[in-house]
């Protein structure tokens, strides 16, 4: 269970161009269910999901995550809290050229002092699952669009986290691909994952995977809320 | 500790797999960075060496030197003051010594002629130093023809050619009889160039040259550690010349490497925003940039020092041998005997390894330290 209360984030204080991107946001997110926050462009969706995976600190209000406060949580703590809570997939897909698929994939594990086999191990039972074992050498740049869409998924599961953050997953995505990746949504539900999925494309908002469709506009919640 | 070492050796494996992946740029900087390390570390090496070297040879030199001066020039000196000097409370040994140079017109060199002494030549017969023998073509048994002081010519046999050992300053070394000696400049019977004492007690030295001043008032007295100090010095001196010299490439190289290791790409960054955002600490993101920074400096390090370990004692330090050597008239050609001295070698590291890893570490440190929500924006 994820709690938002009174959540404002505010960038630039105090300079000119200071630019007020969440509004007072109080939200109750379900664990093992799918919520897909949707709005315009600038409406603080992907701010929202930032400060809901501990990659950025509100400027006020609290977030709970299972009952813990994560708001005053030092860096070091925070850094841990989402290297092992949460699994994020970005809309530019953040893949690091020239590194092969395998290695972007186990790049998330690295720091924690697992032994580097074992890391493997995982990673390959990953690219396995997601059909992507022919190209496990392969760079991420040579990857197709579709191919490295999961790889991002492989690479946000690699520390097997209870979250799965996607900001805007299917903006590049034609809609055979989107189909594949609601599918993959789905398997990871039923694994008991809470799915928190951002954008504003109709096929995954009324895709039955979607349990609650959050509505925001101008940092505020317009619907669904609560 | 054991999590400690593996996330060092995850971290490390991927700092390796990213170097590789721009193999010719990283190359370009390795091989650069290499060269520099390899020439300060010769110049490092031979200038050393050869000091050393310098310095065995004259510990068994005389420790005093008594030379008559006239006019300020150096003047021949009356051999019978050897035994005076011979008398000094803690002269263990006095005796007049005949040296000279002489202008081979044959080869355009200038020979170093020292009267034997002790060393026991027939009447006739030379030894001469590696050089000699090599630019007149001459083996044991085979003669050298001199022009004496009045125009006429003395045939000299070679009965030996000097050890290699000694080949710094013994290359352009004829060691002849006293009789040949004297035959050959016109230097009368009853004089000497220069008289050498040996003494029990070194701390002695400064009392005994003392006391020599004031017996010969008109002589200088020149003490071993001098000599041993002015070639230090000339050494020194020749190694500042070579630093100097390769000083602008030096330069070129600093600001290429600071440059390369200040100047993050937007490339550079944008992958340190991503490992954060997928749970990097920015400790781990400057850990890994430390060992990049290492991982090219070490290496290059080893790289550089090892061949000029090699270019120095197993060529001779053939790049830098006609300014760092020529201490005899003559090149002289011999290997060098390792030695190295760990304080420079340290110094040297200290100066290339360390500023290349802290100009990687902080532009990167600069990087990492922004939200890792970035990379979503």
């Amino acid at each position: 269970m994820i709690e938002l209360s009174d959540v404002r984030k505010v960038f630039n204080v105090g300079r000119p161009n200071e630019f007020v991107a969440v509004r007072g946001i109080s939200l109750s997110i379900e664990a093992g269910k799918a919520t897909f926050l949707t709005g315009p462009s600038g409406s603080g969706k992907t701010t929202l999901l930032a400060l809901i995976g501990c990659m950025a600190r509100p400027t006020s209000g609290r977030i709970w995550l299972q009952g813990r406060e994560t708001t005053s949580l030092p860096e070091r703590f925070l850094t841990d809290l989402r290297r092992r809570t949460f699994g994020f997939i970005f809309q530019q897909l953040n893949l690091i050229r020239g590194l092969s698929s395998l290695e972007n994939a186990m790049l998330p594990a690295y720091p924690t002092g697992e032994a580097r086999r074992s890391i493997r191990k995982r990673a390959v039972e990953l690219f396995e699952m997601f059909g992507l074992t022919p190209k496990i050498h392969a760079r991420a740049e040579w990857l197709s669009g579709g191919e490295a869409q999961r790889l991002t998924i492989v690479r946000a599961l690699m520390n097997d986290p209870s979250v799965i953050i996607a900001d805007e997953p299917t903006a590049h995505l034609d809609t055979a691909l989107t189909l594949d990746f609601l599918d993959v949504l789905g398997r990871l539900k039923r694994e008991g994952r809470t799915i928190l999925v951002a954008g504003h494309d109709p096929l995954v908002s009324e895709s039955p995977v979607v349990d609650r469709v959050v509505s925001l506009r101008d940092g505020m919640i317009e619907g669904g809320g609560g | 500790m054991s999590r400690w070492i593996e996330r060092q050796r995850n971290i490390l494996d991927l700092t390796l797999s990213s170097l590789l992946r721009r193999k010719r740029k990283n190359s370009a900087l390795f091989a650069a960075y290499t060269l520099v390390v390899f020439l300060l570390a010769s110049v490092m090496f031979m200038s050393q060496a050869l000091k050393r070297e310098a310095a065995a040879i004259l510990a068994g030199s005389p420790e005093m030197i008594v030379q008559k001066i006239s006019a300020g020039r150096h003047d021949l000196i009356a051999a019978d003051a050897a035994a005076r000097l011979g008398e000094l409370p803690g002269v263990q040994e006095a005796r007049p010594r005949l040296w000279g140079y002489y202008y081979d017109p044959v080869t355009g060199a200038n020979f170093t002629l020292v009267s034997s002494g002790e060393a026991g030549l027939a009447p006739g017969r030379i030894a001469v130093g590696e050089g000699v023998s090599r630019m007149r073509l001459a083996s044991v048994g085979d003669s050298i023809e001199f022009k004496a002081h009045d125009g006429s010519l003395l045939e000299l046999e070679v009965g030996e050619i000097l050890s290699r050992g000694s080949a710094l300053v013994s290359s352009d070394l004829v060691l002849v009889t006293e009789a040949d000696f004297r035959r050959l400049f016109g230097t009368p019977a009853g004089l000497a160039t220069d008289i050498v004492l040996r003494v029990r007690n070194a701390r002695e030295l400064p009392t005994i040259a003392l006391k020599a001043a004031e017996i010969f008032p008109e002589t200088r007295q020149v003490l071993r550690d001098d000599l041993l100090r002015t070639y230090q010095a000339v050494f020194d001196w020749r190694g500042g010349l070579l630093v100097i010299i390769l000083g602008g490439g030096l330069l070129a190289f600093v600001i290429f490497a600071w440059d390369k290791a200040t100047g993050l790409s937007a490339e550079a960054r944008r992958e340190i925003g991503i490992l954060k955002a997928v749970g990097w600490e920015t400790s781990d993101v400057i850990l890994m940039k430390s060992w990049e920074g290492m991982a090219v400096s070490l290496t290059a390090f080893l790289g550089g020092v090892l061949l000029a370990y090699a270019h120095v004692f197993l060529t001779s330090g053939i790049l830098f041998e006609p300014v760092l050597k020529g201490w005899a008239v003559l090149y002289p050609s011999f290997r060098l005997v390792p030695f190295i001295d760990f304080s420079q070698l340290a110094s040297l590291f200290l100066l290339t390894v360390l500023p290349y890893t802290v100009a990687t570490v902080i532009p990167t440190w600069r990087a990492a330290t922004v939200d890792p929500d970035q990379v979503m924006r």
